[in-house]
């Protein structure tokens, strides 16, 4: 339990073991995970996870990110019943956790302040991120700002376009920002171009990864940094509801609001996991971004785990009307949860995912993120399935305010 | 087939460093990179590593991502690589595959060896595995015959660079700088002190690549490796050039002026 008026102990940080599932010494989720990148990256790799190791097990380091995650993120973050909503997913009880509340707007704050934190016990002045949605990128601009770090962000030219918005608070908050003009200009090819940067300019410069992909350590501590989402959400579903969900439901891009929300309920085996990817115009366009459904096990930017690639390992371009989403690998330890059986993923195509965009705002007057859409969307049909006595808790990761270029132009507002 | 341990073994008894040169497959064209491979080895290049097209080469600078870009869009599969191995082995180079893990794992690691085995390459470069994830490549490598070269970096430490030279046969490339591929208008001082560093863990050839683009660098780098490394600055030349011919002529003239520089330690 928490004490003092503060939201997170050690055990919260990093579940020690306790829900089962951290990495092995080599970072390995099973098959899954490792590191794949050029040896000049490892040192860099080593000291990051040494210093992690450290801090997660330093009481003042956790006090430091409670205390930001408090006064800063705005955390806890509520639990909001939408009765109307609902009434869509087949009298399920849909509960929603408002991570879009948070400062910033996006479960993104969490990782960024834990490992702005680090970058700061690192010794380092800079900070780079890849962005899609362009809300890692805030946050992370954010936290570059209240902690007088440099930061530089690289967005692929078309989510600089589809986000234009974010792309302007970045800057605003003293973030250059790169747009990426190589391959199919997303995230994939931002997250290619910030690893070019960090192998160059390592000595001064921390990585601040924005999701559960990447070479380990970065699986490990974005999931750490992100887990305070479902112990929270644990502790308040019990204490709203006398019980625990039927269902948990999560977007997945890289993941990371997913494994946020999933870890602290890994142990509870009777809890369902389902993860959403986005289906874009559907698997048969082959314009889609179902990298655990229908994707093949393979190596992408350091980590084994599932991509999007053809015969010959060959990247495939990913497709989603979310930036966020619209990512060709996930991480590794979702890749794992779902061949041990754990966690389910399904795909959620653009037009449900805009569905049930609208039917938030109209049924309930809030407007999600694109991203978290697809999740609602997951619980809508989950709902159907499982039935009025179902209780359906589902992540809203982020609020839509980002989203209104691509929502005028899909629904002609 | 020339092997690698010939390669260095001729050039330490001329006392000199070995040259060699990179070009990724299909680029600027199937045949044309056989045609540039064959010019910089008539030139006096002892080794090609030819490089393998991947969609994310997050290692390699503009220069090399605009020449795979070329080599993608046309349409360069593995096939297409074992073949263009096959054509620059014919020339008397020893030839290597220098290439992302991914296509590897995803084509089969073994059936990759013994392919790249019968096309009469020696052996194979690959910049993003590392020691803790190099076992399957080492088995089936040493099965099929052929070398594997990883590289250390600058920021290696000791331990690390005696994981790296353990997995290594035939030689150990060694990163100049931190960075990614590109010619540069410097040597990396770093780069001797790593040389010396990495020979004290083992025996075999060290050369080092990266940042390096014309003569006067080349003998800089031939007076402490044993073999000196180009890429970028091959395939600037060749996306340069206004067609085929002139493009083979410009990377003729720069080997020439390579090899010319290995020799002057
Ligand atoms: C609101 C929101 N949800 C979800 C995602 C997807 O990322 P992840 O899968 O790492 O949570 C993003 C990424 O930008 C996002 O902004």
């Amino acid at each position: 339990m928490a004490h003092d008026g503060t939201i997170l102990t050690a055990a919260d940080l990093a579940g020690n073991g306790t829900y089962g599932n951290d990495p092995d010494l080599r970072g390995k989720f099973g098959i899954f995970g490792g590191r794949y990148v050029p040896e000049a990256l490892i040192p860099a790799l080593d000291e990051v996870a040494q210093t992690y190791e450290k801090a997660k097990n330093d009481a003042s380091f956790i006090r430091e990110f409670d205390h930001l995650l408090r006064t800063y993120a705005g955390r806890p973050t509520t639990l909001t019943d939408v009765p109307r909503f609902s009434e869509e997913a087949g009298g399920a009880r849909v509960i929603l956790k408002r991570e879009d509340l948070t400062h910033t707007g996006a479960h993104k704050i969490n990782n960024v302040l834990g490992q702005a934190l680090l970058t700061k016990r690192l010794g380092k002045k800079r900070v780079i991120a890849e962005t899609g949605a362009g809300q890692h990128g805030v946050a992370t601009a954010t936290a570059a700002a209240l902690m007088g770090l440099e930061c530089v962000i690289y967005m692929g030219a078309v989510d600089c376009e589809r986000q234009a918005l974010n792309v302007a608070r970045m800057k605003l908050l003293g973030a250059t920002v790169v747009p990426v003009h190589n391959g199919s200009k997303t995230l994939k090819d931002a997250i290619n171009e910030a690893f070019r940067d960090w192998v160059t300019n390592v000595d001064s410069t921390h990585y601040l990864f924005g999701t559960v992909a990447g070479p380990h350590p970065f699986p490990e501590i974005v999931r750490d940094f992100a887990r305070i989402i479902g112990v929270e959400a644990r502790r308040q579903m019990l204490e709203l509801t006398g019980q625990l969900p039927t269902a948990v439901c999560a977007a997945v891009g890289g993941g990371s609001n997913a494994i946020g929300i999933f870890h602290a309920f890994i142990g509870d085996r009777d809890v369902q996991i389902h993860g959403y990817e986005a289906a874009g115009r559907g698997l048969e366009s082959g314009e889609h971004a179902l990298t655990l459904t229908a994707g093949s096990v393979g190596v992408l930017h350091g980590s084994r785990t599932y991509v999007l690639q053809d015969d010959e390992g060959q990247t495939i371009e990913s497709h989603s009307i979310s930036a966020g989403l619209d990512y060709p690998g996930v991480g590794p330890e979702h890749a794992w949860l779902k061949d041990s059986g754990r966690a389910t993923y399904h795909g959620v195509t653009d037009d449900e995912a805009m569905a049930a965009f609208s039917l938030l705002a109209r049924t309930e007057g809030i407007i999600p993120a694109i991203e978290s859409s697809h999740a609602l969307a997951g619980a809508l049909k989950l709902g159907q399935e499982l039935g009025p006595e179902a209780t359906i808790l589902v992540n809203l990761s982020g609020r839509g305010d980002k989203d209104m270029g691509t929502a005028m132009k899909y629904f002609g507002l | 087939m020339t092997t690698l341990q010939d390669v260095f073994a001729k050039a330490k008894a001329e006392n000199r460093a070995a040259l060699i040169g990179y070009l990724p497959a299909g680029f600027p064209s199937k045949e044309g990179a056989v045609k540039a491979a064959a010019a910089i080895v008539e030139a006096g290049c002892d080794v090609i590593e030819i490089g393998l097209p991947y969609s994310d080469p997050l290692m390699d600078g503009p220069t090399i991502q605009d020449a795979v870009h070329v080599a993608l869009s046309q349409g360069t599969r593995i096939a297409d690589v074992m073949r263009t191995v096959e054509g620059v082995a014919a020339t008397g180079a020893a030839t290597l595959v220098m290439t992302y893990w991914n296509p590897i794992d995803r084509y089969g690691a073994d059936r990759f060896a013994r392919d790249l085995a019968s096309a009469g390459g020696t052996g194979t470069i690959t910049p993003d595995l590392t020691p803790e994830e190099a076992e399957p490549w080492r088995v089936a490598s040493a099965e099929a015959g052929i070398d594997t070269v990883f590289l250390v970096a600058p920021s290696s430490t000791p331990d690390r660079i005696k994981a790296v030279v353990d997995c290594c046969t035939g030689f150990v490339y060694a990163a100049s700088l931190m960075g990614i591929t590109g010619a540069r208008d410097s040597v990396n001082a770093a780069a001797e002190g790593l040389v010396a560093r990495t020979r004290a863990h083992t025996d075999l050839p060290v050369c080092v690549g990266l940042g390096i683009g014309n003569g006067r660098q080349a003998a800089e780098v031939a007076a402490y490796a044993d073999g000196v490394i180009v890429g970028s600055a091959f395939i600037r030349l060749l996306l340069d050039a206004p067609d085929e011919a002139s493009g083979l002529a410009a990377v003729r003239k720069l080997a020439a002026e390579l090899a010319e520089g290995v020799r002057q330690r």
